[in-house]
């Protein structure tokens, strides 16, 4: 069943400017977890950003379990979606749990505090993120995977059922990328929590997604079963790399080795 | 706790400051309710010439360190100050108009400098505010900051110009006023500002939650549920509000607005449920003493607090800096 889809959602920054996406269609199973991949100004960024609903497409519309999102609250939405943005700043020096206890933002009255029941959902995220011992450091202080964990955690303390992650991995060294994405798997099937995730990492992509969205200059050019859409054929289509896409048998998913770039 | 301990210190420095000055008065004397009223100097060098300057340092000192708290936090930069969008400037150049052109006009009884410098920050507000809702995607703190550095230097040169039409003595009170005075005639002048200032309060005691988010980016508040559009709006204004009051109240007086932000986050840390109440009490609460030594350490003139808390703000800020950067 769908939870979250797209419906021909077109977007441009200027009026009359260029189109960053052109009618682009995503659907987005209950549990599921969908990859979205393109080159660098693809408009990946930027249809998550229209699937959370801080920006509002130019035309067509976004679907959040049968009510479009254009009609609902900020609040309300920030209970159904979570987002976890490429990189995270402080402009001040907030500690890590209170990082993450802003997720709870949505599911407080204008002046209603905290209690228990927030700050014990908090360090639940933090003991599912693996940060728990990070709760009372300084949040500028920690390393770039100790902040995406944390900020994962911030959306996971937000107890929505759909997780929109940009580039989760992208500035994290080979370790932290498979601690996130075992983490994001674990989540998955363990709370049964749906995902869409933009990465340049085909190979996260073949491990973690179900299906895949591939995403050019603002057109879908493939979208569907990872095992079907992840192909060379459409990855020279879509990087203008020649690769070669093999089932990895220890690794039990696709791997992707790119050789060079295409003529 | 902390913001108890924060709050019993103004408290102190509310009554022991009248006790300070020129003419010495005790405490007990100026309570000692045996005493008629019209016989008590000490009670009335206490409540007539005294508590009102002191109550105009309080409501002078919150509110700049109240809109530098809630500016910082929306321009995500914690060098942005009640100045740094040209708002003191646009209420500088207010004054100095009336001043330089003899403006007496009073409205229901307010004379025409702090009318004039209140509407000289509304104008800035008004044309920093068109900038920022100029955008069809949110906000651009750049922009904004930007637009206030080039207000500013508009409206500076703009106020010297205007200075080189007046004659001498026309000049002197401008600058006066514009090293800032809490040298308040009455309890008129402190009510007239209390009211705007505890309606801008108010609405800024909503805000301190959507303060925290704000600081880690327009699209990551949003994600969170916060309606960043309406949330800026209501920040903008109340703290132009909180300013445009402190200044036509005390004049353009400087750093209190960067400094006691700076000074309480490092006590309290950078939730600003903590931060607004503290920055409020201790904005309050430096400038009595800024004002106290403004009023008797530098002889029996004395010297305009502006700079006083120029004068010790300056270097201090430079420390915070050097320590922040090293």
């Amino acid at each position: 069943m769908t939870l979250l889809e797209a419906n021909d959602v077109s977007f441009e920054y200027e009026r009359g400017g260029a189109r960053v996406l052109d009618r682009v269609s995503l659907r987005v199973p209950r549990g599921g977890i969908v990859g979205l991949l393109g080159p660098n100004g693809s408009g990946k960024t930027t249809l998550l950003r229209l699937l959370s609903g801080t920006l509002a497409p130019a035309s067509g519309g976004v679907v959040l379990d049968g009510r479009s999102i254009a009609a609902m609250p900020r609040r309300e939405i920030a209970r159904r979606i979570a987002v976890v943005p490429q990189e995270t700043h402080s402009a001040f020096d907030f500690t890590a749990l209170e990082i993450v206890m802003m997720g709870r933002y949505p599911h407080l009255g204008a002046f209603e505090l905290e209690g228990g029941a927030d700050l014990a959902i908090a360090r639940e995220a933090l003991a599912a993120t693996g940060t728990t011992a990070l709760q009372a450091r300084r949040f500028a202080t920690l390393s770039g995977g100790e902040k995406q964990r944390v900020v994962i955690a911030s959306a996971l303390a937000q107890a929505s059922d759909v997780l929109l992650l940009d580039e989760p991995t992208a500035s994290l060294d080979l370790g932290f990328q498979l601690d996130v994405a075992a983490l994001l798997a674990r989540l998955n099937t363990e709370r049964g929590v749906t995902m869409v995730v933009s990465t340049h990492d085909l190979n996260l992509a073949a491990a973690l997604c179900g299906s895949l969205v591939m995403l050019r200059a603002g057109h879908v050019i493939a979208a569907g079963d990872t095992r079907s859409v992840l192909t060379s054929c459409n990855v020279r289509a879509l990087y203008g790399v020649d690769a070669e896409v093999v089932h990895h048998p220890r690794a039990r998913h696709l791997t992707v080795v790119p050789l060079a770039r295409a003529e | 706790m902390t913001i108890a301990g924060f709050g019993a210190l103004t408290l102190v420095v509310c009554v022991a400051a009248p006790l300070v000055g020129a003419t010495a008065i005790h405490l007990s004397r100026v309570f000692d309710r045996t005493i008629p009223f019209a016989d008590n100097v000490d009670a009335q060098v206490f409540f007539v010439a005294r508590l009102p300057r002191v109550l105009a340092a309080i409501l002078v000192g919150s509110s700049l360190a109240v809109a530098g708290v809630v500016f910082q936090a929306f321009l995500r930069n914690p060098l942005a100050s009640p100045d740094t969008l040209g708002l003191s400037t646009g209420a500088t150049l207010g004054a100095v108009i009336v001043i330089t052109f003899h403006i007496d006009t009073a409205v229901l009884g307010i004379s025409a400098v702090p009318i004039a410098s209140f509407l000289g920050a509304a104008i800035a507000l008004g044309i920093v505010y068109a900038m920022s809702i100029a955008r069809r995607h949110g906000t651009s703190t750049t922009v904004l900051l930007l637009a206030g550095v080039a207000l500013s230097a508009f409206f500076g040169a703009l106020n010297r110009l205007i200075q080189v039409l007046g004659d001498f003595t026309d000049t002197f009170r401008s600058i006066r006023w514009m090293m800032g005075s809490l040298d308040v005639g009455s309890y008129t002048d402190v009510v007239v500002s209390f009211v705007p200032i505890a309606a801008a309060l108010v609405a800024v005691a909503t805000l301190p939650r959507v303060l925290d988010l704000v600081s880690l980016g327009a699209a990551a508040a949003e994600s969170r549920g916060v309606d960043v559009r309406r949330a800026e709006r209501l920040a903008l204004v109340s703290a132009s509000v909180l300013t445009g009051s402190a200044v036509s109240l005390g004049g353009p007086i400087p750093f209190v607005g960067i400094i006691v932000p700076h000074i309480v986050r490092l006590i309290v840390g950078a939730d600003h449920r903590l931060v607004l109440p503290a920055a409020a009490l201790f904005g309050g609460t430096f400038l009595v003493l800024c004002d106290l030594l403004a009023r008797t350490v530098f002889g029996a003139g004395g010297m305009p607090v502006g700079a006083v808390t120029a004068l010790l703000g300056g270097p201090f800020f430079l420390w915070l800096l050097f320590r922040r950067f090293r």
